[in-house]
């Protein structure tokens, strides 16, 4: 029985790194950036719903609003002050840099705003979950909820990309910038859109996040975030598919390791299941090699 | 022809002269620091600041090696201090009582700090320096959390019996009861001797120095840079891109060893945590780069020490520490990067222009 | 005996036959030219050539050495040196410094000697440093020897590729497009220049070329690849008056 119940405990967390990688994955994708304030996004999402729902007494459904709301506007604001005067810089190293160090200002604006203090997250979820087989498995809400979100968001994401007009631009954007542009694609807008869909994402995996593990801190982003990101390439950076089948064995991978192998090493071993993908198929599970045109 | 005779030999004079400056930079601050320390009219607060100078300093200049001269950005460099810092602190502590005079024992403990990293650097190294760009910089974050993973179930002792190693608990050592625990997982090693001392990092910062001056104008440092510049026309003269790559990367862990080894031995308590070892110091040492100027390794000094000194000195500073140090690393890079303020630059101030006017 | 002797390279693309049964001889101090219609292969037989690509299937014999599927630099040690299409210096470093690179494995010593500037550094550098300079003098552009290779202007850089190919001390120079973005006056200045590096280094020198002056100027033989297959091969005269070439270039 504690099999299924790591499985499902996995799969949930699995869901919500899947929710996170989908971020990476699109940015990566189009802008070819690696976006390190991704998770920090997550951590100011969460904030936004827990103030809202603490301190402005709202509901959780508007709370989960507000952060999404906030969280797109971040993103989007990120992107046009920090990255896109990089976007044809001679290094590519200047922009991930850049990355980083808004990574460090979201962390420590949220420090000097919030306090370094562990916060308490309430549960946007009040349904007590299912018990199972007398009792001997028993299945959270937050646990469910989740999965069903994820499921949910990359149904509709597949098909926004693959049927509306935005979504096709984004995959000509992705494919080749310069000849989009040709093709009277609005960039710029495509790669904001981008950015706005995924910072989105971000305040909804906060929150449910936050739900399962409800101690939120100015840091609680850094790590999941990283670990999405190692989810993204190993499903294959630049696929939507490739996000959520990564995030779902990254999440059971991790909880697994943690079970049965030692708690301590857990993050250990997600990193090195990064390196091991990154020197046997660099390209990830679905994703497509690039080779250098000489 | 004898025009450019002069020429060449005023431009390598030029470049020895940049080096010696560097240089007497160092001294000249050393000596300052020293003569203020012996006459007492500096405050312990600011004594107790000059290892942890030394330390950042060589952090940063050898992170430089990677970043600006091989061009890759490696997030693991705190990770390589780690090492250098267990493995010398384990020597020390296992000889404290055998080597009784410091100095021979502090120098073998470095010896044996940089051989680790080195050999941790050509480890990681060769199958990390296969991949390029991002992904090389989140790999190289991912082995620097790994380290500091692994330090922190680390569990080693000693009795009449010899060695004793677990990765669970002091329990799990299985020792006889006069044994000593050495290294305690998240304890880490105490009792270290303090055998670091301003003059010794002063010492391995001219070392450092020495070493990747020199080795950047060497033939060595060309090919380096040639990869860095073009690794495709690198190859194509027959450059061994992996080969250089991979000295690049060794020397900058080994020195970031070197690092670790004064950073033990300044303490007397060892632990492995994440503002220590784990990807936040390496971040911290990536600031002082940028900062100083990518490539640039006089610039990574004035970064290191400027930054170490300023949040201490000024307290009320101190809460907005890393909150500057994300502002910086933004600035500079947009400053420095983005393509319409290097159009602005070249436009409204001197510097930037003065190569195109050699060219006409 | 030729000093480059291919026969029937070939290497595919995920179905697509790049080069196809691709055969050249080319001997000591030749000037051979190889054109063709964008998208030809052309240089991919360069890449093929010089371990960029490995081919899968034929032999490359350069000096009655077998170089088949070799690596870069080893092919670049055995002595072929390239220039690219799309110029590739090392833009950061200095114009010396570009060719001294290319002088890397001519004049080594180790990096113990380097960093503790012993006298093989000395005596290794001053060697690099003079040949260097020789080498820019050839090319007109000792003048910019301590100028970043990235502020040349662009003639200047393509010179400066092919100094810094010569310094590897190769027997055979592939140029890809020399004369790509050149002005006719400065075409005709690289003519003469790699008529003068034939003579002064008696280089055996491969060309790509899309300027038809340049190639019936100074080629003796020409190869001619259409679609992967080659259409035509023998002395320049007959190849330009050859009505598949003809055809080929200016369509039907």
């Amino acid at each position: 029985m504690s099999f299924i119940s790591y499985l499902i405990n996995g799969l949930s967390l699995g869901s919500v790194y899947a929710i996170i990688a989908l971020g990476y994955t699109m940015v990566y994708g189009i802008a070819k950036m690696l976006n390190f304030a991704h998770g920090d996004v997550i951590m100011i999402g969460a904030y936004m719903a827990l103030i809202s729902m603490t301190q402005a007494g709202m509901p959780p459904i508007i709370a989960i609003l507000i952060a999404v709301g906030v969280c797109t506007l971040l993103g989007v604001v990120i992107e046009r002050i920090a990255y896109k005067p990089l976007r044809n810089a001679s290094s590519s190293l200047a922009v991930l840099i850049t990355a980083i160090g808004v990574s460090y200002l979201l962390q420590n604006v949220a420090l000097l705003v919030f306090g370094a203090n562990a916060q308490t997250f309430p549960s946007v979820i009040k349904w007590k979950g299912l018990s199972l087989a007398g009792g001997k498995l028993n299945i959270s809400g937050e646990t469910i909820v989740t999965i069903v979100v994820c499921l949910i968001i990359m149904a509709a994401l597949i098909t926004f990309v693959q049927k509306s007009k935005p979504g096709q631009a984004m995959r000509a954007v992705s494919e080749d910038k310069g000849a989009a542009q040709l093709m009277g694609i609005n960039v710029n807008g495509t790669i904001a859109l981008t950015f706005a869909i995924g910072s989105a994402l971000a305040a909804v995996a906060g929150v449910l996040l936050c739900s399962a593990y409800p101690s939120l801190t100015p840091y609680t982003g850094a790590l999941p975030g990283i670990k999405a990101f190692v989810a993204a390439v190993f499903g294959g950076i630049g696929s939507i598919p490739g996000a959520f089948i990564g995030g779902l064995l990254l999440g059971v991978i991790e909880i697994f390791g943690r079970a049965y192998i030692s708690s301590q090493m857990a993050d250990a071993i997600v990193f090195a299941v990064l390196i091991i993908v990154l020197l046997v198929k660099p390209a990830g599970l679905l994703g497509k090699k690039i080779q250098e045109k000489v | 022809m004898q025009k450019t005779m002069k020429n060449k030999i005023s431009t390598m004079n030029k470049n020895t002269r940049k080096n010696l400056i560097t240089y007497a930079i160092v001294i000249a601050a050393f000596a300052v620091m020293q003569t203020l320390i012996s006459t007492g009219s500096v405050s312990s607060l600011l004594e107790g600041l000059m290892v942890p100078i030394c330390i950042y300093v060589i952090l940063a200049v050898s992170l430089n090696l990677v970043v600006g001269i091989l061009g890759e950005l490696s997030l693991g460099h705190a990770g390589f201090m780690c090492v250098g810092a267990f493995a010398s602190a384990f020597f020390s502590k296992c000889m404290r009582d055998v080597i009784t005079v410091d100095i021979v024992r502090f120098l073998l403990a470095l010896l044996i700090g940089i051989a680790a990293a080195a050999v941790f650097g050509i480890l990681i190294g060769i199958p990390v320096l296969r991949l390029k760009g991002d992904y090389l910089a989140i790999v190289t974050l991912a082995f620097g959390e790994i380290i500091k993973n692994l330090v922190n179930v680390l569990y080693i002792g000693k009795d009449a019996n010899g060695f004793h190693f677990s990765t669970k608990d002091v329990m799990a050592l299985d020792m006889e009861p006069d044994g000593t625990v050495i290294v305690n997982g998240p304890q880490g090693i105490t009792g270290t001797p303090k055998d670091a001392t301003f003059l010794i990092g002063f010492i391995l910062i001219l070392i450092t120095l020495f070493i990747v001056l020199n080795l950047i104008n060497s033939r060595d440092g060309r090919a380096i840079m040639s990869i860095r510049d073009n690794r495709i026309a690198a190859e194509s003269i027959g450059i061994n891109v992996t080969k250089y790559k991979l000295m690049a990367f060794t020397v900058s862990a080994a020195l970031a060893g070197a690092a670790g080894v004064l950073y033990a031995h300044n303490l007397s308590t060892l632990t492995a945590n994440t503002n220590n070892f784990g990807y936040n110091q390496s971040i911290m040492i990536l600031v002082f780069v940028v900062l100083g100027g990518i490539g640039n390794i006089r610039g990574s000094i004035i970064a290191a020490v400027i930054l170490t000194l300023l949040p201490e000195l000024l307290r009320g500073l101190s809460d907005y520490r890393m909150l500057i140090y994300a502002i910086v690393l933004i600035v500079m890079m947009l400053f420095n990067w983005a393509p319409r303020a290097i159009e602005w630059r070249e436009k409204y101030l001197r510097f930037g222009r003065k190569k195109k006017e050699a060219v006409q | 005996m030729a000093l480059l002797d291919v026969k029937n390279l070939g290497i595919s693309f995920g179905g697509l036959r790049a080069v196809n049964a691709f055969d050249i001889s080319i001997e000591k101090e030749e000037l051979y030219g190889l054109i063709g219609p964008n998208g030809a292969g052309k240089t991919t037989v360069f890449n093929l050539l010089t371990g960029v690509y490995k081919p899968d299937s034929g032999k490359v014999l350069l000096d009655g050495q077998d170089i088949t599927g070799k690596k870069t630099i080893d092919i670049s040690k055995a002595g072929i040196a390239r220039t690219f299409q799309n110029i590739r210096l090392f833009k950061k470093l200095s114009v010396l410094d570009n060719v001294k690179a290319g002088l890397h494995n001519r004049h080594p010593y180790s990096t113990l000697e380097g960093i503790l500037r012993l006298p093989g550094y000395r005596r290794a550098e001053r060697e690099m440093d003079e040949k260097a300079m020789d080498l820019l003098k050839v090319f007109d552009l000792e003048n910019y020897a301590h100028v970043d290779a990235a502020n040349l202007p662009y003639g200047q850089q393509r010179r400066l590729e092919i100094a810094r190919a010569l310094a590897t001390e190769p027997k055979l120079l592939l140029l890809d497009e020399p004369a790509a973005g050149m002005n006719p006056n400065e075409t005709g200045e690289l003519m003469d220049m790699i008529r003068f590096v034939r003579e002064e280094f008696h280089m055996t020198i491969l060309l790509i070329e899309h300027d038809m002056k340049l190639v019936s100027g100074i080629c003796e033989r020409l190869t001619v690849l259409n679609f992967g297959e080659t259409l035509s091969q023998g002395r320049t005269p007959d190849v330009l008056n050859d009505p598949q070439v003809i055809t080929a270039y200016l369509g039907e």
